[in-house]
């Protein structure tokens, strides 16, 4: 049923939440300390025993689904709803920050995919992306799996 | 009869701006489709139409909700505040395995946390430089540059104000967007040819749109890897931006 699926969504959501303003409490901050990201992670937790358990019938799947793909929409009435004027003269503060951070992120890939692998190429890294034995078939397999397993995702 | 369909929008107010969301997404996907040739992902302008949205309804009524500010629209608060928000973004956790996060190696890893550390530690950076010293304000645009979702949910938990978090949701729609545009120009020099990199690449940039767009620019075969790690991004940066990230800056100024 889609309410049960809901409900576990609520109930992570509740629990995560409260777990962030306790840890906030202790920390003594006065403020939630990564409670969405704590009720994320009981869903990915949650969700993954009940699918391995076969407790997760598309009904109460889609209760969650449904509340994945109204994420940007959400965001969307979200920013519809901020107090845009007054920070428009910041605007600049916006375009250097996420212009600093892309360049950075972008000089570190290659950094990145040196590390561990000193010899990286295709192959290798197809190989250990996938435990299927030929390199050349697994890539292609791998390929055509990973959406799968990204359906309920989103654009973000 | 016109008056009478007014009062009845503001009354259903919450169904009213599913409505009004729902034609503004339809707009801006056509729009990214049509005008950009989808190198602009639809979600990224969809959500600039949003800002620009309210920062007329802000002129318009002088308010600091934006277009919530006008009776019509106030159901868009609602929509978009923190309680169904909040929702949204734990519901795109399900279905995420860690299993596959295996696939990237340790690199992967390390790319994640890297990629909201620097992005995060720009945005404070940045943020400083332009006169900002409160630890929350700080935050909260560092967080908003780790991704424009990360930013408000900090804001949120943080006490940070209106105009603030509108800042950073414009900073982490920015970085979507300049990821969408300059990957395929940055590719070849940054050797992102190969599923290994595209993984990597995905835990570095984090903007799942800006990942999924910009690799599709630069060879489709690469986005199921980008994606992969960059559905993790997010839930991170919500998870260390309100703690241990703020408790840093908070250390620091």
């Amino acid at each position: 049923m889609v309410i049960y699926g809901v409900a576990l969504l609520a109930g992570c959501m509740l629990v995560g939440l409260w777990a962030g303003d306790v840890l906030g409490m202790l920390l003594g901050v006065n403020s939630n300390v990564g409670g969405v990201g704590i009720a994320m992670l009981m869903l990915i937790f949650l969700g993954g025993y009940l699918m391995d358990k076969g407790k997760m019938p598309s009904g109460t799947e889609s209760g969650i689904t449904f509340w994945n793909g109204m994420y940007i929409p959400i965001v969307v009435a979200m920013a519809a709803s901020q107090d845009v004027a007054a920070a428009f003269d910041g605007g600049m503060i916006a375009l250097l920050a996420s212009l600093v951070a892309v360049a950075a992120s972008f000089a570190l890939v290659p950094f990145l995919t040196r590390l561990g692998h000193p010899k990286s190429s295709s192959t290798t890294a197809v190989a250990s992306a996938s435990s299927a034995s030929k390199a050349s078939k697994s890539r292609v397999k791998t390929s055509s799996s990973s959406p799968a397993s990204a359906r309920t995702r989103t654009a973000r | 009869m016109i008056e009478s369909f007014v009062t009845q929008l503001e009354k259903q107010h919450l169904i009213a701006a599913f409505a009004l969301v729902g034609g503004a997404m339809y707009i801006s996907y056509l729009v990214s489709d049509k005008l950009t040739k989808g190198r602009v992902h639809g979600s990224a302008i969809a959500i600039m139409v949003g800002l620009a949205l309210a920062y007329f309804g802000g002129i318009h009524t002088g308010g600091s909700r934006g277009l919530a500010d006008i009776s019509l629209f106030a159901g868009l608060g609602l929509m978009g505040g923190g309680m169904l928000r909040d929702l949204a973004i734990i519901a795109t956790a399900y279905g995420v395995r860690f299993q596959e996060i295996r696939a990237a190696g340790i690199s992967g890893i390390i790319a994640l946390f890297l990629g909201v550390i620097v992005s995060f530690v720009a945005g404070v950076a940045v943020a400083y430089a332009f006169g900002y010293r409160d630890p929350v304000s700080l935050t909260t645009i560092g967080a908003g540059t780790v991704t424009y979702i990360v930013g408000p949910i900090a804001g949120a938990s943080i006490g940070a104000s209106s105009d603030i978090i509108a800042l950073s949701i414009a900073a982490g729609l920015f970085k979507s967007i300049l990821v969408m545009v300059l990957t395929p120009i940055a590719a070849r020099h940054i050797g992102l040819d190969n599923p290994r990199s595209a993984m990597i690449f995905g835990g570095l940039m984090g903007t799942t749109s800006g990942v999924a767009a910009g690799l599709a620019a630069t060879d489709p075969k690469l986005v199921p890897y980008g994606a992969m790690t960059a559905t993790f991004y997010t839930g991170l940066g919500a998870l260390l931006a309100p703690s241990v990230l703020y408790l840093a800056v908070r250390a620091v100024f």
